[in-house]
């Protein structure tokens, strides 16, 4: 597979349409990406992959950078994957775990149907040859948060195999040209989460927490056909919008629902790939183009120093913005992988295979979970813009914010204003109040059918566009109060009275002779001064457009 | 009355000649007078007792369970059971109480059955002997026994008859002596190349390996997951049926067992056996086996040909490759399996506290023996990476070879392999120890555990006596899941050969009461 070489990629130029951590609710706020079209350019990309592209300009060095993924997304279920233990983010430690989980002596595992079910849906949704015989598999390695001494996997024949991730990039001058890229997937297996260490370094001890052991996980793989950090968050991204949409797994990274490891290499153009480390548990949407940049300008300036690139497990340190080698991973590790005796192979059935007069509670029917697949993102995406004829990139705007889109289908529900309009008003105004306040989408006071009165009351010409950014804020303070009770109490109702707006531009002209010289010089800004004066004697209640009118006729009257 | 088999004393109960208190009392008395043997680890004696009486209301209200109810049983130590020291004998296990009973001992204690204890076995049931556990060696009965010290007194002695004790073979050698010695009328062994068969065949007794799949092996701690299978030890072929009609079925916790519901196991009485199609392996001939087991193998065939069956011989051309297949499955599986012992959990714990790594080895020093350790070692080996292919697939793929082997001759339209379960009589333990236990296992095993690998139901019936008053037993092997016909042509064999009850009144003068033993006329082969 030829990788694109580095410079001709992202350097930032490239912007990434999906910005990973604004979907999960506890990174936000912490988020550095974009909210709307207006707030462009806050790219992952660090400054290294910057400078080696100014060297590779000066002819010396090319250098292209592979990486690869293996995400964990744990599977949205209520119990785990092999046991009837319930799954819950923040239990008491140790509260949700079975003597299967415990792995006590002669206990065996009875796989989970809706977790089977749970990674076909993904398959399907990301393209994949879905494997109707799969199998499982023990992983061996001794960890004190693995109590049996080996993970239960799919190695040998995974569940799912063969897909594809479309994710698009934003290039060009005003990055308004959208570029969709894939990459491939080589596999989806269905595995168990590992419990949780927690060192004690004060009394050198180590506490076990098993509430995750056993919770079940896709582990998706996918082929080393990204070349940047910015890539590889914008494909985890879209596969975080995919597994929500489809509600296979809640995919919220603050929560560890979704983890991605990173296999990346640098070589020559042209020649065989380098020697890759793996970068583990990138648990942070934030840190994970960062660690990924890092890492390749890292192994770039070894190579360049004349040094070698060891085959290691590195991890990222978000304090020194550096990866480092793990420790407890040194040497090599031999997982003596075999076949899981337990569990005879996964047999899975279409319409055409199901045998006759099979219990449904036994069998699982692939054409019935295609049949209830939900719209994906990118189909959603492609009919935001096609039915309300907006931007690319605000329909990822859209999508990128937990509940936006409903919020945003809400209002246009209820508004006359132009879809546009209420993008604009969507994108720019409620999203910038809500990151400026650390919310979330549904903790919003303001209720999509409360904007759209307002956006009525704009589009109706009651108000004007000032002023109804000020009734927005106002909204903001005073819950309870309609649009129509602020614009009412606060007399913020365009002048109606086309008389008195006339008096008042007679006024303002009188009172400013230099300006109306101005203009009648032919000064085009001079009217726009005028404007700005009449609006605000009026409090922004006059609409421009009718003042503008209303100078000019009186200009060459 | 102890000398009864489940189903007389079953009827007994019923009929009020006894109650189960009683009975439950004089199986204690006596698992404390053969205490010697080394059959149990643990004696429930208080929870045993507490469900005797629960039986005993039922009966007194007319509502007994079944035939099981108040039928005293034991199982063997690698069973988990609920409030009950579960050790495998080993010091990995010592102390620890499982929170949950197996499968198997849930449905034998819904039927209302009492159990008595636990029994010994090989470390983690890894041996053919039931000499290496920690509680201990287990001594068979039979070396007890009036028709083995008649025949000996007949001998130029010379040895110490005390350290003269037999072995009972292995791993559930501590099932297999608690059902011979009376102490229980039923017995769970665990088989998964021989283990329930051939302690049965040393001791005198029924011992029945069903069809991998149809009984649950939830709760029994595995040696060889793809092998393993609860198995049965009784007197008699009839007692094994209504064990395995108990035990068998789908269990939502074992993922391995078979979805049909199962028919009750009610064997009927063989009359005929024209229509039936004896295969007798060429190559279960070998050389080490002793002239007495196959002259009564012969024997076996000639009686079912006399009686008008088709007898025979039929190939399963890959059975030398068995033991060394199996060896290099087995420690694989072991190594798997034995990962989660690791101190931190349950189980024995070192005192190391250095790091985790040095907690880990120690710990696992500590609570393993050496065949423990030494098959971890080998399938350690035989799963790294660089060997895999060579090994463990190549054992996996000579494993199906194995397996077809047998689908052949069952195709050709064979209904039943006849075949001897052990190559001679039980050796005395000092003769036994005299090789070590991966040499003892690949020799013990030869006949038994090519059946595991291709998960079929087998079934070990005493034929007769040997030359030295000891028993033999011979083995019949079935189609998957054709266990119920597999039994029914035990049970007639067993009608047949007319196996003589071992007779330990000699040892036991001051309880002889309690063995009632009628006198068989004995059938025996020989004559």
């Amino acid at each position: 597979m030829a990788a694109p070489v580095l410079r001709g990629c992202c350097l930032g130029r490239c912007w990434a349409l999906a910005c990973i951590d604004s979907g999960s609710r506890h990174g936000r706020g912490a988020a550095t990406g974009f909210t709307s079209s207006g707030k462009r350019g806050q790219s992952f990309v660090a400054q290294q992959p910057l400078l080696t592209a100014q060297k590779s300009r000066k002819g010396e060095h090319k250098w292209a950078a592979v990486v690869g993924l293996e995400i964990h997304a744990q599977i949205a279920s209520n119990s785990k994957l092999f046991s009837g233990s319930q799954v819950h983010f923040a239990a008491p430690p140790n509260s949700l775990v079975s003597f299967f989980d415990a792995s006590l002596p002669g206990t065996l595992p009875v796989l989970n149907r809706r977790c089977v079910e749970a990674a076909v849906m993904t398959g399907l949704a990301l393209n994949c040859h879905i494997n109707k015989k799969s199998l499982f598999d023990r992983k061996h390695y001794f960890y004190a948060d693995l109590p049996a001494g080996y993970q239960i996997t799919q190695q040998r024949l995974p569940i799912a195999v063969n897909g594809s991730l479309a994710y698009s990039v934003c290039v060009g001058k005003k990055w308004r040209q959208v570029i969709t890229k894939t990459v491939r997937i080589k596999q989806i297996q269905l595995e168990q989460d590992s419990g949780k260490s927690l060192h004690d370094e004060l009394r050198s001890q180590t506490l076990i927490d098993l509430n995750r052991a056993g919770v079940g996980l896709l582990e998706v793989v996918l082929e080393p056909d990204m070349s940047c950090g910015e890539e590889a968050a914008t494909a985890v991204r879209e596969l975080q919008l995919i597994l929500q949409a489809l509600g296979t797994s809640q995919a919220n990274m603050a929560e560890g629902q979704l983890r991605v490891d990173a296999n990346i290499s640098v070589h020559h153009p042209g020649e065989p790939l380098g020697v890759r480390t793996e970068v583990k548990n990138l648990n942070s949407a934030r840190f994970l183009a960062r660690a990924i940049d890092y890492e390749i300008q890292r192994q770039i300036n070894e190579l360049e120093n004349g040094c070698e690139i060891l085959n290691e497990t590195r991890s990222f340190d978000y304090k020194l913005g550096c990866t480092v080698p793990m420790r407890d991973k040194e040497g090599k590790q031999d997982y003596r992988f075999m076949p899981e005796p337990n569990l005879p192979p996964l047999l899975l059935y279409d319409t055409a295979s199901l045998p006759a007069g099979a219990d449904p509670q036994q069998v699982i029917n692939i054409d019935r979970i295609r049949e209830q697949l939900p719209e994906l993102p990118s189909e959603t995406r492609e009919k935001l813009i096609q039915q309300y004829g907006i931007l690319p990139e605000h329909s990822f705007a859209l999508l990128n914010e937990v509940g936006l889109l409903e919020f945003f289908q809400n209002v246009i529900k209820e508004t006359r204003a132009e879809p546009k309009k209420v993008t604009s008003w969507v994108l720019n105004i409620f999203l910038g109040f809500l990151k400026q306040r650390n919310l979330a989408v549904n903790e919003s006071p303001v209720t999509p059918s409360v904007l759209a009165e307002l956006l009525n009351l704009l589009d109706r010409k009651v108000i004007s566009s000032a002023a109804a950014k000020q009734v927005f804020e106002e909204l903001w303070r005073s819950k309870g109060k309609t649009p129509s009770q602020i614009v009412s109490e606060r007399k913020l109702e365009l002048m109606q009275d086309e008389e008195a707006l006339e008096r008042v531009c007679h006024a303002v002209m009188e009172g400013h002779p230099q300006v109306v010289m101005d203009m009648k010089r032919g000064n085009p800004r001079a009217i726009n001064k005028l404007i700005g004066l009449v609006r605000k004697v009026t409090h922004n209640r006059a609409d421009p457009m009718v003042i503008k009118e209303i100078l000019e006729k009186q200009l060459s009257s | 009355m102890l000398g009864r088999t489940l189903q007389e004393v079953s009827a007994a109960l019923k009929q009020g000649q006894i109650t189960p208190v009683e009975l439950c009392q004089r199986c204690l008395s006596l698992i404390k007078k053969t205490k010697f043997l080394n059959a149990y680890i643990t004696i429930s004696e208080e929870v045993a007792l507490k469900q005797a009486e629960e039986s005993e209301k039922r009966y007194k209200k007319g509502h007994s369970l079944g035939a099981l109810d108040g039928i005293p049983v034991a199982v063997k130590d690698n069973f988990s059971t609920s409030g009950i020291e579960t050790t495998c004998a080993s010091n990995m296990l010592k102390g620890y109480v499982p929170p949950y009973n197996a499968t198997v001992v849930q449905r034998l204690l819904d039927q209302g059955a009492v159990l008595m204890g636990k029994t010994n076995l090989d470390e983690f049931a890894m041996g053919s002997g039931s000499t290496d556990g920690v509680f201990g060696p287990v001594k068979n009965p039979w070396s007890y026994s009036k028709q083995y010290r008649e025949k000996r007194k007949q001998k130029p002695h010379g040895e110490n008859e005390d350290s003269n004790w037999l072995i009972t073979g292995g791993s559930s050698g501590g099932s297999a002596a608690a059902v011979s010695a009376f102490t229980c009328f039923a017995a769970l062994g665990s088989d998964t190349g021989g283990s329930t068969r051939n302690p049965a065949a040393h001791c005198g007794i029924v011992g029945f390996k069903p069809s991998y799949g149809l009984v649950s092996r939830h709760g029994l701690i595995p040696l060889v997951n793809s092998m393993d299978v609860p198995g049965i030890l009784t007197r008699c072929v009839d007692d094994a049926a209504t064990v395995l009609g108990v035990l068998a079925g789908h269990d939502p916790k074992d993922s391995t067992t078979i979805q049909d519901p199962g028919k009750p196991f009610m064997l009927s009485s063989l009359t005929d056996v024209s229509k039936l199609c004896i295969g007798i392996p060429k190559e279960y001939l070998v050389p080490e086996l002793s002239s007495e087991v196959r002259s009564f193998w012969s024997k076996a065939a000639n009686l079912f040909e006399s009686e008008g069956a088709k007898v025979i011989e039929v190939s399963l051309p890959h059975t030398s490759y068995s033991i060394v297949c199996y060896h290099v499955l087995c420690t694989s599986e072991v190594a798997s399996n034995m990962a989660r012992f690791d101190g931190l959990e349950y189980g024995h714990r070192c005192d190391i506290d250095v790091s985790t790594e040095a907690m880990y080895a120690a710990t696992r020093r500590e609570g393993f023996n050496d065949v423990v350790r030494g098959r971890i070692l080998a399938g350690n080996f035989f799963l790294l990476k660089e060997n895999y292919a060579n090994y463990f697939i190549k054992a996996q793929k000579v494993r199906r070879l194995i397996a077809n082997d047998f689908v052949n001759v069952f195709n050709s339209g064979v209904d039943v392999l006849l075949t001897p379960t052990t190559l001679s009589e039980a050796v005395p333990y000092l003769e036994f120890i005299k090789e070590d236990n991966r040499t003892r296992s690949a020799q013990d095993d030869i006949f038994t555990q090519a059946v595991n690998m291709a998960g079929l139901p087998a079934v070990s019936v005493p034929v007769a006596l040997s030359n030295q008053g000891l028993p033999v037993g011979l083995q019949f092997i079935g189609r998957a899941f054709c266990d119920q016909q597999l039994l029914t042509v035990a049970k007639w064999f067993e009608k047949q050969v007319q196996f003589p009850v071992i007779q330990l009144q000699e040892l036991m003068d001051d309880c002889s009461s309690v063995f009632e033993i009628e006198k068989l006329a004995s059938v025996s082969l020989k004559q």
